[in-house]
């Protein structure tokens, strides 16, 4: 009867010298290859100084209309470049600009890396069933795993700081733009496949004029989504060495300071409100091709 | 004998993991259903034999499930066979490499889809344009040519619309104009005109009669509909589970169906538009004075010798007589053939 009182476990010190093992084994690799994977991202961390320097840098009447711009040249509407420049008075008045700056910094950083990354990954995972079935998983792991538990070994590697603190950011926010763009592209409609193919098309031409422009709406919904979700990682990234809005809603935890932290809060939610707003109407204005008389 | 353009011979295609070593079994004598049932393969197309002869329309017909789309997209290798040989211009298709496959796609043959397969995104002048732009065609020239088809097509004013602002028969005219605009010298059209309303249809395959006369392409067409096939083809093949069951004119066809599969086909189609004078006409003379071309359709001769008032008439080719037929002739061509109520008709 023994078995069923106890759960079958393996005894407690084979299960501690597991664990040693392999913290012993991550923390000899991380010492051997530290150094060499911090060289590595070296150039990615200049630029991202370089980037935040240069918004904080920039007069705020000019950071205002650069951001009037894009919003403008993004949504095409007028009450969204109005609600864009409020926003940005209204933080600069609560004396929230430099965070702002810097986590605009990080968040166009991580956006422009997943995007680098996240759209060839999608590529790749529509053109062989076998690749969407190994990376499908992975992306399942990434975006369920604790952020927490992923920290641990990024900072063991890279200590803290503004890299590892992207490539927290990225772990989490890359997997829609990837799902997305797979999922475009396999939806792409078979005949006008064929057709392109009885024309004569070249792989490339196949996949820049016709998979790619096609995917371009459900692209841009994966866009937009990892920028969301790169917003959503600012407070769990300033645990790590980030600046920006996480660090005073971080304080404001830890004290009991309810008006800094609803502040610093109501700041992020104001740029999520932004960013989903301009890209979702950029989005739409790529569809407008599909509006007509005539449904096909 | 005209040349020949298209030459397909021992074509088979079965569906499935061991495809190839299905062939053996059809030409014992495997059925579609006994393939399936004992083996699991799909049998898309067997022994399949064809010339179609250049600058005329080549129909392919059958019910769906035929293999009528699968047949075309062996052409230009959509789909590879699994045994057989296609030949174009005495080229064997099979043999060419991706590259070569390339250049023939864009210069030798153009295709036409049954749901316009345009680009949504494009505008009307680029999907036209769209052939020549992966041929890597100049601007200029692109843009002068792919104009010069949407004139033709009628679609002048429409250059900058997107697809889905226009209806069905004007997105097929986009695609006919693109098909046209590479200059190949064979055009294969899937269904092409299977979409578009009864008079829209009618409307299509009198453009594209127009079209052949001035251009003389070889057109392949498949089609579903008897009607559409004895209209605009020169000639016609009956496919049946994958298997050719009869190929001829339109006239052979009518006058003399291969099975009860294509009688029953037959039995419903207006007689008179297809057969002419010649087709029922008896050897002899006729002192009427009443002359008929010989090609000159039931339709047309029946009213002429009622107009004329007279029972007989000379049928003429190349000024000279070459028979005579009678009202009771044409009145028996258009009959019904015998019925064949009670017979058992099965299609597959």
């Amino acid at each position: 009867m023994e078995l069923f009182d106890e759960f079958p476990s393996m005894g407690r010190t084979d299960l501690r010298d597991l664990k040693k093992g392999i913290d012993f084994a991550f923390r000899d690799f991380s010492r051997e290859n530290g150094e060499a994977i911090e060289n590595f991202f070296d150039p990615l961390m200049y630029f991202m100084v370089w980037f935040e320097k240069l918004l904080l840098a920039a007069p705020w009447p000019i950071m205002i209309i650069i951001f009037a711009v894009l919003a403008w040249l993004g949504a095409r509407s007028i009450p969204i470049v109005i609600g864009t420049v409020a926003s940005f008075m209204t933080i600069g008045w609560f004396g929230m600009w430099e965070d702002t700056m810097a986590t605009v910094a990080i968040i166009s950083v991580a956006t422009a890396l997943c995007i680098g990354l996240g759209i060839p990954l999608g590529i790749l995972m529509s053109r062989s069933n076998r690749m969407q079935s190994v990376v499908t998983p992975v992306l399942d792991i990434m975006q369920t795993i604790p952020s927490f538990v992923y920290l641990i070994p990024v900072v063991m590697l890279l200590g803290i700081g503004k890299v590892p603190g992207l490539i927290a950011v990225c772990i989490y926010a890359i997997p829609p733009i990837v799902r997305l763009t797979n999922l475009g592209i396999r939806l792409v409609d078979k005949e006008v496949l064929e057709a392109s193919e009885a024309f004569g098309s070249s792989y490339r031409q196949k996949l820049f004029e016709v998979q790619i422009p096609l995917a371009l709406p459900n692209i841009f919904a994966g866009v937009n989504q990892t920028i969301m979700m790169a917003l959503a990682m600012v407070v769990i990234a300033s645990m790590i060495g980030v600046k920006g809005l996480g660090v005073p809603v971080l304080r404001a935890v830890s004290n009991q300071y309810l008006a800094l932290g609803l502040m610093n809060g109501l700041a992020i939610v104001a740029l999520a409100v932004i960013f989903d707003r301009v890209s979702q109407e950029y989005g739409k204005r790529l569809q407008k091709h599909r509006q007509g008389g005539h449904g096909a | 004998m005209p040349d020949i353009k298209v030459s397909i011979k021992n074509l088979y295609k079965i569906f499935g993991p061991n495809g190839e070593s299905m062939v053996q079994k059809v030409e014992e004598g495997a059925t579609k259903a006994s393939l399936q049932a004992e083996h699991k393969h799909v049998l898309g197309l067997s022994n399949v034999n064809i010339d179609i002869p250049a600058r005329r329309i080549q129909v392919i017909m059958g019910l769906s499930g035929s293999g009528k789309s699968t047949l075309i997209r062996h052409l230009n290798r959509l789909i590879e066979p699994t045994s057989g040989e296609i030949m174009v211009d005495g080229e064997d298709v099979l043999a060419m490499s991706d590259a070569e496959l390339r250049e023939f796609r864009r210069n030798k043959m153009s295709m036409v889809f049954q749901k316009f397969a345009l680009l949504p995104h494009r505008t009307v002048i680029d999907n036209v344009s769209y052939g020549l732009k992966i041929k890597g065609t100049d601007k200029d020239e692109m843009k002068e040519r792919s104009q010069k088809w949407i004139d033709r097509v009628g679609l002048s004013g429409f250059e900058d619309n997107f697809p889905a602002q226009l209806s069905g028969g004007m997105q097929q005219r986009v695609g006919l104009a693109r098909a046209l605009a590479t200059d190949a010298e064979i055009l294969l059209m899937d269904e092409a005109f299977s979409a578009l309303d009864p008079l829209i249809r009618k409307d299509m395959q009198d453009i594209l009669l127009d079209l052949q006369e001035e251009l003389h392409k070889t057109i392949i067409f498949i089609t579903h509909d008897l009607d559409e096939a004895l209209h605009i083809g020169d000639n016609i093949v009956i496919l049946r589970d994958g298997a050719v069951i009869q190929q001829g004119t339109p006239q052979e066809i009518v006058l003399d169906p291969a099975d009860d599969y294509v009688r029953d086909f037959i039995k419903d189609i207006n007689r008179a538009r297809v057969l002419d004078v010649s087709s029922v006409m008896a050897s002899g003379s006729s002192d009427s004075g009443l002359e008929l071309a010989a090609d000159m359709i039931l339709e047309l001769g029946m009213p002429a010798m009622i107009k004329a008032d007279v029972t007989s008439a000379n049928v003429m080719r190349d000024g000279e007589v070459i028979g005579v037929v009678t009202l009771a002739n044409m009145i028996g061509g258009i009959a019904r053939p015998e019925s064949h109520e009670g017979e058992q008709v099965t299609y597959r």
